[in-house]
């Protein structure tokens, strides 16, 4: 059974600003998570209240840093500093800065770009279903083609 | 707000025996479905390879041709996996845990199945070009 | 100025369960700073998505913590049917729901244990640990397994519990409810007991709510916050009541975690009463192509898996967000101003499970 779930995507200059609003209206920041996409990382704040859920969704790319949400809510350092120490995203001022150590491990940022693997959506599932639907495609492709090459005759 | 509030139960602890078992010398009585360890009935065993594909631990290894089942108990995490898959059921759980080895190398358990009858095999091939 | 001093607390120490360490910043004998310090058993699990596929990852959920081992896969399962949309049938919901609240009471009294080890209380520890043996038996009958069970999958349950064994279940339960009475009424109502929990390590409702404290420690300072109202599993046709006490202190919270047991043990008389027939699991087809946030009440909290597919067999991410980890920045709060002899009491009673913290 599904509860409603928003996930609104915005920039990251308007974070710290969308976040104190939901800081005076009396929401609580639940969670922020961090998923390693392509070329990038995707941060998710989530705020809660009486069992709403909401989420707010910076896309940032490899390298960028992000501003830090601890002035508003002090129980985010805990957060952050996970982000930058498994992810390598920057995040700047931080009230409580670990500096690196709060995860010690052998490779440093294990979860960045670099180091994670992402799987590989299926391909056949989309060839299959064009399977049938090519014989009406290649119909038309010979039409489309003539109708490119009879204006660039006529150009020429 | 009382004192002494333990003091029955402690009188009665004392009065009433330890709450544990002399183990080794009275054994632990298992459930029926208590998972213990993985073992194979190798006559049954048709050597299909639907356990090791089916483990997530990668603990057993079939190989066909010579007939071998291996089952690594050190890594073996008795999810029961292979023993719901198995299409002959052979393979069966038993409800005593493996007994403690003394390296890595101790858990490997290997069994051996039978050599395919040829004789029987080479018969019913000669039956059926005679029929044919 | 009185002289700072820099008492390192953890990770081995003879109160703690698990390996958490806090340098203590003490004037006198007052803590005025707490730092705490995680990473001593951080696994990296979330990047095994990469290794096993959704079906089999529900085993690795599994293992990420030994308490709370059996909503790890409840809250992984909820969140892969969210995503393929795949209806769980009844009779796996309600059996679903029995295992958690055993899950939950087997946790609560082991936690009543420790805690009575922390102030020096050992009889009470080994009764409540001779009770939990009970709970721990129950478990190996219905799933062959005591600690890690093994019996949560996608699509349902693996195994059944016959109606017979659900009677004998309800009965042992009633016996553990008279035994628990004695000890409870011990941990109420001794003297020697409140001397030591109450007014210690208080935390308003306010700061509690601005720093994301979750599960019994927020609702022993009034906060009425318990994820099983939302209904997820079989809760919606149970009579579920969070237990709120507001005085916010330690013995609120012992008070809270005390109740929530009697509570539970309710809650399974109910579920094997409305338990109705049918198949336990249904077969699963495809691959989850989409994201969901699965919220679910373990005994320390609220805990958040969010997992994300995107067509494959191998998920893309899987994140946990466990309570303990939410909990201790509000931790830290409580921990300034507090006496450095109390320290261990307060931390106990935050009920931190650094496997899950650090998974």
């Amino acid at each position: 059974m599904s509860e409603p779930q928003e996930i609104i995507p915005i920039g990251k200059n308007d974070l710290v600003g969308m976040v104190a609003r939901f800081f005076s209206e009396g929401y609580r920041l639940v969670q922020i998570g961090c998923s390693t996409l392509e070329n990038g990382y995707e941060v998710n704040y989530s705020f809660d209240k009486e069992y709403r859920f909401k989420n707010l969704r910076v896309t940032v790319g490899s390298g960028e840093d992000i501003p830090s949400i601890s002035a508003v809510y002090a129980n985010a350092f805990l957060y952050e500093n996970e982000i930058h120490d498994l992810f390598g995203v920057p995040v700047t001022n931080i009230n409580i800065d670990y500096g690196g150590t709060l995860y010690r491990t052998a490779i440093k940022t294990p979860f960045s770009v670099e180091n994670v693997k992402l799987p590989e959506p299926p391909k056949q599932k989309a060839e299959a279903p064009s399977k049938p639907a090519d014989k009406p495609k290649q119909q038309t492709e010979p039409t489309e083609a003539q109708k490119t090459e009879a204006p660039e005759v006529q150009k020429e | 707000m009382r004192s002494f509030t333990m003091t029955k139960t402690v009188l009665k602890n004392l009065l009433g025996g330890p709450a544990t078992l002399m183990y080794p010398k009275k054994k632990r009585t298992f459930t029926a479905i208590t998972r213990g360890r993985v073992d194979n009935d190798i006559n049954k065993c048709i050597f299909c390879g639907m356990c090791s594909r089916r483990c997530p631990c990668y603990a057993i290894v079939v190989t066909k041709d010579s007939r071998e089942w291996e089952i690594d108990r050190l890594k073996c995490c008795t999810c029961n996996l292979c023993v719901e898959i198995c299409p002959v059921k052979s393979l069966s759980m038993e409800n005593q845990y493996a007994p403690a080895v003394l390296d890595r190398g101790g858990g490997v358990h290997k069994l051996k199945g039978p050599d395919k009858p040829k004789r029987e095999a080479a018969a019913g091939a000669k039956g059926a070009d005679q029929a044919q | 100025m009185a002289h700072k001093n820099v008492i390192p607390f953890g990770p081995q120490h003879p109160v703690l369960p698990e390996p958490i360490h806090f340098d203590l910043v003490t004037e006198d004998e007052k803590v005025v700073d707490a730092i705490p310090s995680i990473s001593y058993v951080h696994r990296g699990l979330e990047r095994l998505i990469e290794k096993r596929d959704f079906i089999d990852f529900v085993h690795v959920a599994d293992r990420i913590c030994g308490l709370c081992s059996f909503m790890h896969s409840l809250g992984y399962s909820q969140a892969v049917e969210e995503i393929m949309g795949i209806e769980v049938p009844e009779r796996a919901l309600y059996l679903r729901t029995i295992w958690a609240e055993l899950s939950r009471i087997h946790s609560h009294i082991f936690w009543l244990g420790v805690a009575a080890d922390a102030f020096g209380f050992e009889s009470l520890f080994m009764q409540s640990l001779r009770l939990r043996e009970s709970v721990l038996d129950i478990f190996e009958a219905t799933t062959g397994a005591r600690v890690i069970l093994g019996v949560c999958k996608v699509g349902g349950v693996r195994r059944d519990i016959d109606a017979e064994t659900l009677k004998g279940i309800v009965n042992r339960l009633a016996i553990l409810k008279k035994d628990l009475d004695e000890i409870c009424s011990v941990f109420i109502d001794d003297y020697s007991i409140k001397h030591r929990l109450v007014g210690v390590g208080y935390i308003s409702q306010e700061d509690a709510y601005t720093l994301g404290c979750v599960g019994p420690m927020a609702r022993a300072s009034g906060l009425s916050m318990d994820m099983r109202t939302i209904g997820y599993a079989a809760y919606k046709n149970l009579d579920v009541e969070p237990m709120v006490e507001t005085t916010g202190d330690c013995y609120a919270r012992c008070l809270v975690r005390v109740r929530e047991t009697f509570h539970s043990i309710d809650l399974v008389r109910q579920a094997a009463e409305k338990i109705p027939e049918g198949p336990i699991d249904i077969k699963v087809k495809g691959t989850p192509n989409g994201e969901y946030f699965s919220r679910v009440e373990q005994p320390r909290g609220e805990v958040i898996h969010y997992a994300k597919g995107n067509g494959s067999k191998f998920l893309a991410r899987f994140r946990v967000r466990v309570p303990t980890f939410s909990n201790i920045p509000a931790m830290i709060k409580v921990l300034k101003g507090s006496e450095v002899a109390d320290v261990p009491n307060i931390i106990l009673t935050l009920d931190p499970c650094i496997s899950c913290t650090e998974r």
